[in-house]
């Protein structure tokens, strides 16, 4: 009996040692953002080599200074500012373009709307790295280099697939009864769409809204392609691009600048978690 | 009414039951999306097709047509070869390692315990946060100075007097860390679809296998996997996916160098067709990116289809 419960023991102490491991394998980045963030430079800039100097704490009092000199020093809010006017305009164009083609794919096509809707959701694995060439042409054509148009315009060919995809899932999952008794009542479709299923819809429609800003504000390549001034950057890419003053990196506020953004994403996103995985998985669960 | 449209719904053959008013809003509501990737997904990625034919360049918008010559000069290239094996021990180690450990983090998150929703969430970080911002903690702790990896070998005698990493200035190291992130970047969203996976395995099939007598081996071959096996293969090609076509690692974290030896093929790409302005060159290079992609699709559809669902 007591062989028992000791064996118990370990396999629960072990299972939360594993659990432990991997949380501290996850958050390591995040934590060391922290540290150098509020570290003082004399702390922050002892060699790896001086052994009686433990990095992973503060062996000076912690600083605002790097905050401050981000915030007063850099163009980073601009950059927050950039990326938030992009991300509503490509979320705008987003809901536009997939709610309709969202619903129609869930009600109003048969054996081809599925597909279809295959083929749309595929398009979603077309990557940027193969897109930004022809894009590059295609943008210079336009006369939409170095601007933010250039972003508005290319970002919805990865928010549209995907979250096409996701609303029609979700607009599936509506019982046909809403539009129909609205239509008995004497709605055309189009007006029970309007008035019955969008605002059914509002958690999905919120759901659509926050993948596509965070990924928006997570796209680095088409940035890095496009914008070539300081000014109208966005986060992903003024950070790691123009933070760096010549060969200097000020360590503390790129850290400070990495964890303002990737900390309130990464919450957003874990609250919509279970949504987006139901979109990546529709098909191979039941 | 049901009547009064029926043979006519009849007439113009009905999809399931959709009448023709209904097919006409369902095409007028489909257009716009289909519209636009049909002119910005589908079209540009007809063009990446035509520039790998051309001597295109950036600055100019005249081009002439240079048949397979661009496909000849990148296959002769050893930055190219080397770039093009990068690619697929990137994609191929990586993966393992988080198919691997992805199965054990999500049979341990299977278990009830205090603070599971926390740890979730914990764990969940690196694959929410902006991946250039992410890659840029990682490049500070990858220092060439400063590095705490280092300072932690330092302290427990790995590194001797003298000895030193230069984690991103050496090709090996450069792999090895560039490897390390993608693993790290890549478990938790192999996990979580994992996690959706099991947890949709009914308690009772294990309860009959345990009736049947099966053991773990035996439960774990016969009915966990055989059951996991599309959830599996849907974190595969989307770990594969979004692997293989990746340069924002690797261009924060050592721009393709110490001498060209860490680059992948996407990062060349950019390297040759946007940096260096050689657009025919570059793409190109990038639409070796293709065959695989398109395997990945195949396998996709075949997934699908088997599950019947899509």
């Amino acid at each position: 009996m007591a062989g028992r419960s000791v064996r118990r023991l370990t396999a629960v102490v072990g299972h939360r040692i594993l659990i432990l491991g991997f949380i501290i394998f996850a958050v390591f980045p995040f934590y060391w953002m922290v540290v150098t963030t509020f570290k003082q430079n004399a702390d922050l800039y002892v060699g790896a080599t001086n052994v009686q100097h433990n990095p992973f704490i503060f062996n000076q009092p912690p600083t605002t200074e790097h905050l401050r000199t981000l915030f007063g020093q850099t163009l980073y809010t601009t950059w927050l500012v950039n990326t938030l006017l992009v991300g509503v305009v490509v979320v705008a164009i987003t809901l536009l373009l997939a709610v309709p083609a969202g619903y129609s794919l869930a009600r109003l096509t048969g054996r081809w709307g599925e597909r279809l809707s295959i083929g749309i959701f595929l398009t979603y694995l077309v990557p940027s790295t193969l897109l930004f060439i022809p894009f590059s042409r295609l943008v210079a054509l336009l006369g939409l280099q170095n601007s933010l148009w250039s972003l508005v315009l290319i970002y919805p060919t990865f928010t549209v697939p995907f979250c096409t995809w996701l609303l029609m899932g979700f607009f599936k999952s509506l019982p046909r009864e809403v539009e129909e008794s609205a239509m008995v009542d004497g709605c055309s479709r189009f007006g029970a769409i309007v008035r019955m299923v969008l605002p059914l819809s509002v958690p999905g429609l919120l759901t659509v809204v926050i993948f596509a800003l965070t990924l928006v504000i997570q796209e680095f390549v088409y940035s890095l392609t496009f914008i070539s001034s300081v000014q109208r950057m966005t986060v992903s890419v003024g950070v790691p691009v123009a933070l760096v003053r010549g060969d200097v990196y000020y360590w503390g506020s790129l850290m400070a600048a990495c964890l303002i953004t990737s900390v309130p994403i990464a919450i957003v996103y874990n609250l919509f978690l279970d949504r987006f995985i139901a979109g990546f998985t529709v098909g191979a669960l039941r | 009414m049901a009547i009064s449209t029926a043979p006519a719904a009849a007439t113009v053959k009905p999809r399931r039951g959709v009448s023709w008013a209904d097919h006409v809003l369902g095409v007028v509501l489909l257009v716009p999306a289909l519209t636009y990737i049909a002119l910005l997904v589908a079209l540009p990625f007809l063009l990446a097709v035509f520039l790998s034919l051309t001597n295109s360049s950036a600055g100019s918008l005249e081009f002439s047509f240079v048949g397979l010559q661009n496909f000849k000069n990148v296959l002769a290239s050893p930055v190219f070869q080397r770039s093009l094996r990068n690619t697929f021990v990137f994609t191929f180690v990586s993966q393992l390692a988080v198919l691997v450990l992805g199965n054990i983090l999500a049979r341990a998150l299977m278990k009830p315990f205090f603070g599971k929703s926390l740890a979730r969430c914990l764990i969940l970080m690196p694959w929410a946060a902006p991946i250039s911002l992410a890659t840029l903690g990682w490049l500070w702790i990858f220092d060439s100075t400063f590095s705490v990896i280092n300072w932690v070998l330092k302290v427990v005698g790995w590194l001797g007097p003298g000895q030193w990493y230069y984690w991103l200035g050496d090709a090996t190291l450069g792999m090895t860390a560039i490897i390390f992130i993608h693993v790290w970047r890549m478990l938790p969203f192999s996990t979580v679809i994992l996690l959706a996976g099991l947890s949709s395995i009914p308690a009772e099939v294990h309860e009959a296998a345990d009736i049947d007598g099966a053991g773990y081996f035996a439960k774990m071959f016969q009915v966990t996997i055989p059951m996991m096996l599309p959830i599996l293969t849907v974190a595969v090609l989307f770990g594969v996916v979004f692997t293989f076509t990746d340069m924002s690692v690797i261009y924060l974290l050592t721009r393709g160098g110490p001498y060209n030896s860490t680059h992948v093929l996407a990062s060349l790409a950019f390297q040759e067709g946007v940096l260096g302005a050689d657009v025919g060159r570059g793409a190109a290079i990038a639409i070796f990116l293709l065959p695989v992609l398109l395997v990945m699709a195949v396998f996709m559809l075949r997934t699908s289809r088997r599950t019947e669902v899509l």
